[in-house]
């Protein structure tokens, strides 16, 4: 298992390399500067202002010092917003973006399992079909559909739940979280009932129901370990599927995170911004892919001997 | 004892005799097929001009003279849908037939040659697979600007993936089949093994996952539309539609609700066809 994750972790390291190296070529080659949108300023001043980011060297020379400052968690500062940091600018993204995550999670989590679980115990019955069309109708209803329309709904007609913020009002996470977190539920309901209906037919659990155990303590004490494997293997594209999805809900609700910067920053040209969330964002989503992958092997003992055997 | 005039079936005809019990399945392809040829007959069949604007008239609600209503310019909303249904539809299709090709072929090489060149070109699936695409995307997007093409070629360069792999586990199957080393003793050249015997026996897979994609794929456009990264004005799709329906839907909710029920009835459609598919050409659920 350890030697599983190091190799895994090894595994991160160039793919993170080819991020940064593959980003950094992108924004570079981008056709204009950083400083040629903006009104005509005279060519000394451009020149001072690219002496100052270093713009003014060579493409590998700015590569490696970037590279170098990288590695010290350091993103250098951004374009558009002067004096301030792309690392100050995330740090201060950032809780509101993980917070948000985290419910949406939470919500996706609590519904997909509960419905997934309750469809795989009476398969084919009103209580496996409704459910499962309910997230049929998740998967295809897009969160920046599903957003505004809650927000028409919930926040303009009947006036139960603020229609945007963050942290301004009680209530105002309830309709983001919502918003983020369905398209998941959704899908979450659907592995776990196809995990546990595998899990149900094994023989393991036959012998659980022949000891004489009650329904729910053979789910709960036997059948749920297994069943949602693929859940947790699901967990970590989710997570990079999450910050996907919050530039759109963050915009939708004014959310001050991380995803609203970045699509303020890919409007406002802010290169170093994009660079640096570009990579912040990979190594979150690598790290969560990793973590997700690890406990999905804990959880399923024949995983766990492959991969003992293997490595 | 097993019946001795009973008769065969190939895997497609029991497909579509699955398929067509299906109602589920095939009331997605009737959609799919009504979205495609109202798509192509739009521009004979549209109740207003693309560009024809009436500004005295601005937004009105459905009417019979406008069915759908009409947005703020007094542009008829059913025309401005079915406009931005070909965009969105070709997308659909494009970018998923690029996913296609290259996707079939990765995994058709890398599954048949094996060995060494298998490794190298599953780990760089393995390494793309961890890259943050729907970052990318938006990034490539804005380096390189708003640009329909880019856009196709984009998105076909994310959902490639999946198929790759799919691609490759089938062709590692079929290859230590009896029929496929008959072919080699033969002396039938690789590509020609590849071309005759492998890739019509992995068209069932591929068939179930390229309808999959074309939904994800149309969800990714409307996505970059509606944060006004991929298709722009005066080109219109359904996520640019819904990005405007949004900014006015407190006094004309049906400029988003019409929008957006189509969108989620095409992806409703795509999915259920899918599935349907799925469980018609998988030999693994047939003959029960």
């Amino acid at each position: 298992m350890l030697r599983f994750a190091f190799y895994r972790l090894l595994q991160a390291i160039p793919v993170l390399l080819i991020v940064i190296s593959l980003t950094f070529m992108l924004v570079h080659s981008a056709p204009g500067g950083p400083f040629s949108a903006d009104k005509a300023v005279p060519p000394e001043v451009i020149k001072a202002l690219e002496a100052q980011y270093n713009l003014d060297q060579p493409l590998w020379q700015q590569y490696v010092s970037y590279l170098g400052d990288v590695l010290q968690g350091d993103f250098g500062p951004s374009f558009k917003y002067p004096g301030r940091d792309v690392t100050e600018l995330i740090a201060a993204g950032l809780p509101a973006t993980a917070e948000l995550a985290f419910y949406a999670m939470l919500v996706a989590l609590v519904i997909g399992v509960s419905a997934g679980v309750a469809a795989a115990m009476r398969p084919n019955t009103a209580q496996d079909y409704i459910p499962m069309s309910a997230a049929m109708i998740g998967i295809c209803m897009p969160s920046f559909l599903l957003g505004p329309l809650l927000v028409l709904v919930f926040g303009i007609y009947l006036e139960w739940l603020p229609v945007s913020g963050w942290d301004d009002m009680p209530g105002d996470k309830i309709l983001p979280a919502i918003t983020l977190g369905t398209g998941y539920a959704a899908y979450i309901a659907r592995l776990s009932r196809g995990g546990m209906l595998e899990v149900l037919s094994q023989d393991y659990i036959r012998t659980a129901r022949a000891k004489g155990l009650s329904e729910p303590l053979v789910i709960a004490k036997h059948a749920l370990r297994g069943g949602l494997i693929p859940v947790v293997a699901f967990l970590g594209p989710a997570f990079a599927g999450l910050l996907g999805g919050s530039f759109v809900v963050e915009t939708i609700f004014q959310i001050p995170g991380l995803g609203r910067f970045y699509v303020q920053a890919a409007f406002n040209r802010d290169y170093t911004m994009i660079l640096g969330t570009t990579v912040f964002f990979s190594t979150l989503i690598i790290v969560f892919n990793l973590l997700s992958d690890m406990l999905a092997i804990w959880l399923n003992p024949k995983l766990r001997q492959q991969t003992r055997g293997e490595s | 004892m097993t019946t001795i005039d009973e008769q065969g079936t190939s895997l497609w005809q029991d497909a579509w005799i699955k398929l067509s019990k299906n109602y589920l399945a095939l009331f997605g392809l009737a959609i799919i097929g009504l979205l495609c040829v109202v798509s192509l007959l739009t521009p004979w069949i549209a109740p207003y001009g693309y560009e024809q604007q009436n500004l005295l008239l601005g937004a009105t609600s459905p009417s019979a003279e406008h069915w759908l209503g009409t947005d703020i310019f007094g542009r008829d909303m059913l025309t401005r849908i079915m406009y931005g249904g070909r965009v969105s539809l070709t997308v659909g299709f494009i970018a998923t037939a690029v996913a296609l090709i290259i996707g079939v072929l990765w995994g058709a090489v890398a599954g048949f040659v094996g060995g060494r060149i298998d490794a190298v070109m599953m780990r760089i699936v393995d390494i793309m697979y961890a890259l943050p695409f729907m970052i990318f995307i938006v990034l490539l997007m804005v380096v390189f600007g708003r640009n329909i093409l880019l856009l196709f070629l984009a998105i076909g360069a994310v959902e490639w993936l999946t198929m790759a792999r799919i691609v490759r586990g089938q062709v590692m199957a079929l290859r230590k089949q009896e029929f496929v080393e008959a072919a080699h003793s033969l002396g039938l050249s690789q590509w020609t093994i590849i071309r005759r015997h492998i890739i019509p026996n992995t068209l069932g897979p591929v068939i179930v996952y390229t309808t999959l994609t074309i939904p994800s794929v149309m969800l990714l456009e409307a996505f970059l539309s509606f944060l006004g990264l991929g298709i722009q004005p005066p080109q219109s799709s359904w996520g640019l539609l819904i990005n405007y329906g949004v900014e006015t839907m407190e006094e004309y909710p049906w400029l988003l609700i019409f929008p957006g029920v189509t969108l989620s009835l095409t992806l409703f459609a795509l999915n259920f066809l899918g599935d349907g598919l799925r469980d018609a050409l998988d030999p693994r659920t047939s003959k029960d």
